[in-house]
């Protein structure tokens, strides 16, 4: 709500305003775009939205590989929804982000020269159809457990970004269980694809959640400031929990042997995820990194006649309408 | 030529109605050229669902509103009035009001 207006850039922060604006966190209350709050958790802010938003906008390049080729017509019209989707939620966020004082134009343009970071999930390869499922199932779960409780950050056009874009990310996860355990139920040939979905995706899927609690830089501070309800390992247990018995359903096997109920805490404990590859990924050296910006930016430029013609379009308007006047 | 800086077209608030007649909502923001783009694109953004029967684009610039310094003082006329409101009333004990 005129929310973007451009701020003054703030006074050296007074103590008791800080005071007064963690109070407001303590009681619940939520954050709006005009209100006073420490630049830190602007900043935060302002990247942790960015970054969400980039990766809802390179999600869709994994799956849109597969739009020409999904299985059927049903598979596919889910398929163009679910991708359709995904740039919706790009778009909720980066309008989120400009109630901050950006400019998305600026957000735009750091990920396409390669120096804003997204999900590194999406620097994975699809290979074969049952990554699609794999994603819904896996990658998109996983979003919804993080975006549940998103939804309720302190910040208020992230949480009612969140609260939209949860509701339509379930139809997201059922549909790539649907087409894993309609596969799982297939041939040998097409348990042993959804099979090998599985043994790629699990792992990468666990890393969405960033790293372990004792090396999350960021962490605390957006739990502090209610950013964050819950640390990266609560959530990742959560998302576990959860899995295992969805995989057990449809007798598909989560490639990790140290996965063992545990009944005093009530959760599945499960084995070491390898943080070398994680980091490995992030810092740009995943399978599909340069491949997905290069595809994104191919994207922006062949776009670029249909915004000049828009914008021309409205340029004439407005001229009719002088003249008129 | 280079292409047009997108962002650079004004920015829209996007009010959705839903279907059983409640008013409309805020639901977001978004960048357009005109204001028929702006209601396209708010169709394709914010109601894929059948979220809305009717959808309003106003340009943000249009929008006053009022701001957080001012927030004590300027609902005050409305904060301090119990008498506009039922439970102020005593009534006889056991007679159903309401």
């Amino acid at each position: 709500m005129a929310e973007s207006s451009a701020r003054p850039s703030p006074p050296p922060e007074d103590p008791a305003r800080v005071a007064e604006f963690e109070a407001r966190i303590a009681r619940g209350e939520s954050i709006e775009p005009k209100d006073w709050m420490p630049e830190r958790y602007r900043k935060q802010l302002v990247r942790m939205m960015s970054q969400h938003a980039h990766s809802e906008v390179v999600g869709m390049l994994p799956e849109g590989n597969w739009i020409t080729r999904a299985p059927s017509l049903r598979r596919k019209m889910a398929l163009i929804a679910k991708v359709q989707d995904e740039a919706g939620h790009g778009l909720y966020i980066y309008c989120g982000t400009e109630t901050l004082g950006v400019d998305r134009h600026e957000l735009i343009l750091q990920l396409l020269d390669g120096t804003a970071k997204y999900s590194s999930i999406f620097n994975y390869p699809t290979l074969t159809w049952a990554d699609i499922g794999c994603i819904g199932w896996f990658v998109d779960g996983a979003a919804i457990v993080n975006q549940t409780m998103l939804a309720k950050a302190s910040y208020g056009p992230y949480a009612r970004a969140m609260v939209r874009i949860c509701k339509e990310e379930n139809f997201h996860k059922r549909q790539g269980y649907e087409i894993m355990a309609t596969l799982a139920a297939g041939t040998p040939a097409q348990r042993a694809m959804a099979q090998d979905a599985v043994n790629r995706w699990w792992w990468p899927s666990l890393m969405m959640f960033g790293p372990p609690d004792e090396a999350s830089s960021n962490s605390d501070e957006l739990m502090r400031w209610g950013v964050k309800k819950k640390s990266n390992d609560e959530l990742r247990q959560r998302f576990v929990n959860l899995t295992v018995a969805q995989a057990k359903a449809i007798d598909l096997v989560l490639p990790d042997p140290a996965l063992e109920y545990d009944e005093k805490t009530e959760n599945w404990k499960f084995g070491a995820i390898d943080w070398d590859e994680f980091w490995r990924v992030v810092k740009g050296d995943g399978p599909c990194n340069r491949e997905r910006i290069a595809a994104r930016k191919k994207a922006h430029d062949d776009g670029a006649w249909v915004r000049a013609a828009a914008s021309a379009y409205a340029a004439k308007q407005r001229e009719v309408s002088d003249e008129a006047a | 030529m280079t292409p047009p800086d997108d962002s650079q077209w004004p920015l829209w608030e996007v009010f959705l109605q839903p279907p059983k007649g409640e008013p409309h909502e805020h639901a977001g923001s978004l960048h357009a050229a005109t204001a028929e783009q702006a209601l396209q694109n708010a169709r394709d953004v914010y109601s894929r669902r059948g979220e809305a029967v009717s959808i309003w684009v106003v340009p943000s610039a249009s929008i006053t509103a009022s701001t957080p310094e001012d927030m004590g003082p300027f609902f005050d006329p409305g904060n301090d009035k119990a008498y506009r409101h039922p439970q102020f009333y005593k009534v006889p004990r056991g007679v159903r009001v309401f």
